[in-house]
């Protein structure tokens, strides 16, 4: 069976020539819910976007591959690509605001997109809307389809887009620090919810955040993130059970343990930095060798 | 969700006394020949410099008094106003739909499209507005519809400006870029996700046109570079009125009046009619 994504050595730069991703490998298994983590900056968005084929104009990708169950993405013209992406996969964005258009009613926009993906008709764009709207457990959905986004709660619109991105049954999900916009007590609300959608529809989730608690939560497996580069990937439960990378073993003494909060937290150790600039030069020198 | 309902609190009379202007105007000068009380046209040496209905020397009829040819004001008013709303409704509209879709282009699409289009904008812009279009009636010869082209080649640029703008910060929303995602293609996009929400800003932009087309058209008028010197236009009056300011006040100070309150009240219905569109404002 065919893996769900599959990522091999994924390498991105900017116009200046700075690598934001450095050979990055990654694979999930269908209905896999991996944890990306990483530090802000890290690169956690841009492999998202690399994937729903949405990266900046000024972000390049330089080498590597990515399939989408099987289909080599590089393969496919760029309308097939865009055609595959929008059947295949979805996203839960950070800022449930700004990802739904103000302008126009929840509706038609989370009908439209059926429409448009499945080739359904409206009445069972509609349909499928509402019963999504109860996954999610919003009770009045005729107020809601009939609301503009800011007349929403955040909460509520987190939830209207997770609805939306499950609505057409997409086999790979980025949700993209979905609850870092939200309130502490809605944060938990939605991460369940999430779970709980992603273990009835058995989609697989690129989880990304910066928060190991979420991780410990929700995933099966964790990638973890530094400049760039995937510096260590195991099984959630081993990884906090025995760390093998300082960088993560130095993630993981920053946070905060719900035993002891107001425990400071410790920075991540200047001698762990050092390490991990060696290893990213390193990586770079290998690069620049076999890239000329 | 108060903020927004002392907005609109605050915006009702304004709608409502900009658009009751605009509307008195405009039937009054698509009903022209029904509502003038005299022929805009018709001399009568006998009747010249009246008065307006409440000095003395005021004959009936003559409402607003005559100018120095005994030309009723009152009715030149009225069929000046079909040439100002005729002007501003054809200008304003061909402006807009040039400017707006360049502008919606350049900002949507960025990368070289914008950078021709900027670069065009630029360099129209760098001609000062009102000789632009004295030099453009020159070239194009007088008439109603040099005068309208004028105004549409001068003032498209206003547009492209601003929705250029309004596009480009809408493009970077993550709306658009989940519309991406979804397998949307760009000018759907551009169409379907982008333009309603610059929508209320091209609403407002066209209302102020139109205001600003009167002005130009009456500009043009008062320098005799509009239409036939017959036909009684705003700016024309002005500058009869000019001329016989120390024998007939009224000729120069009710067009002047008629014009500022039309001009203001385009660009106050604009802003009220963008509140009452934009779903956030409302
Ligand atoms: N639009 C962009 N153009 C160029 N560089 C960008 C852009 N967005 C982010 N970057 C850079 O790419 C790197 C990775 O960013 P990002 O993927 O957003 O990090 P994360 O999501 O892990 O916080 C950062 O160094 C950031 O400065
Ligand atoms: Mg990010």
């Amino acid at each position: 069976m065919s893996a769900c994504l599959d990522i091999t050595n994924l390498s991105a730069v900017l116009a200046n020539g700075q690598r934001v991703l450095r050979s990055v490998s990654l694979s999930l298994q269908p209905g896999e819910v991996r944890a990306l983590v990483g530090e802000s900056g890290a690169g956690k968005t841009m492999i998202g976007k690399a994937v729903l084929g949405v990266l900046p104009s000024s972000v390049r990708i330089v080498e590597g591959n990515m399939s989408l169950e099987g289909e080599d993405l590089g393969r496919l013209q760029p309308r097939a690509r865009r055609t595959l992406i929008g059947a295949r996969t979805a996203l839960i964005p950070q800022d449930p605001l700004t990802a739904l258009n103000p302008s126009r009613r929840i509706g038609p926009q989370m009908t439209d997109r059926l429409v448009r993906i499945l080739g359904w008709n409206g009445d069972k764009a509609d349909k499928r809307v509402r019963q999504l709207l109860d996954e999610v457990q919003i009770r009045d959905p005729d107020r809601v389809l009939k609301s503009y986004p800011h007349e929403l709660s955040g909460g509520m619109r987190q939830r209207v887009l997770i609805a939306a991105a499950f609505a057409a049954e997409p086999r790979l999900i980025v949700a993209d620090e979905p609850t870092t916009a939200l309130d502490v007590t809605v944060q938990k609300q939605i991460l369940r919810l999430i779970a709980d959608l992603q273990r009835e529809h058995g989609t697989a989730i690129l989880f990304v955040t910066h928060d190991l608690g979420v991780v410990a939560k929700i995933s099966q497996k964790v990638s973890v993130l530094y400049a760039g580069k995937v510096v260590e990937e195991a099984d959630t439960a081993r990884l906090f059970e025995a760390p093998l990378h300082p960088y993560t073993r130095a993630l993981m003494a920053a946070t905060p343990r719900y035993t002891d909060p107001f425990a400071s937290l410790k920075p991540v150790d200047e001698t762990v930095l050092a390490g991990l600039a060696a290893e990213i030069a390193a990586a770079d020198q290998t690069w620049r060798h076999l890239h000329g | 969700m108060d903020e927004a309902r002392i907005v609109r609190r605050g915006l009702g009379p304004r709608l409502w006394l900009a658009g009751g202007w605009l509307l008195l105007v405009l039937l009054a000068a698509i009903f022209a020949p029904l509502v003038a009380p005299q022929d805009p046209l018709a001399q009568d040496l006998m009747l010249e410099r009246l008065p307006p209905f409440w000095l003395d020397g005021a004959e009936p009829g003559y409402w607003l008094g005559t100018d120095s040819l005994g030309r009723d004001l009152l009715s030149r008013l009225i069929f000046g106003g079909r040439i100002a709303f005729i002007v501003a409704f054809a200008a304003a509209i061909a402006a807009c739909l040039v400017g707006s879709t360049l502008g919606l282009i350049a900002g949507y699409f960025g990368g070289w499209a914008d950078r021709i289009i900027s670069r065009i904008v630029d360099i129209w812009m760098a001609f000062p507005p009102v000789l632009f279009a004295i030099l453009l009636v020159a070239v194009l010869g007088t008439g109603l519809s040099s005068v309208i082209l004028a105004i549409a080649i001068i003032d498209w640029t206003r547009f492209c400006r601003v929705i250029r703008a309004e596009a480009m910060g809408q493009a970077r929303m993550d709306y658009v870029e989940n519309a991406r995602i979804a397998g949307y293609g760009r000018i759907g996009i551009m169409l379907r996700e982008v333009l309603p929400n610059v929508l209320p800003s091209i609403v407002a932009l066209l209302s102020l046109e139109m205001g600003i087309a009167v002005i130009v058209e009456a500009i043009l008028s008062f320098v005799n570079l509009s239409i036939s010197t017959d036909d009684p236009t705003w700016g024309g009056i002005i500058a009869e009125g000019r001329l016989s300011i120390h024998q007939a006040w009224w000729v120069l100070v009710f067009p002047l009046v008629t014009l500022i309150l039309t001009v203001l009240s385009f660009s106050q219905f604009g802003e009220a009619l963008k509140t009452r569109f934009d779903p956030v404002l409302r």
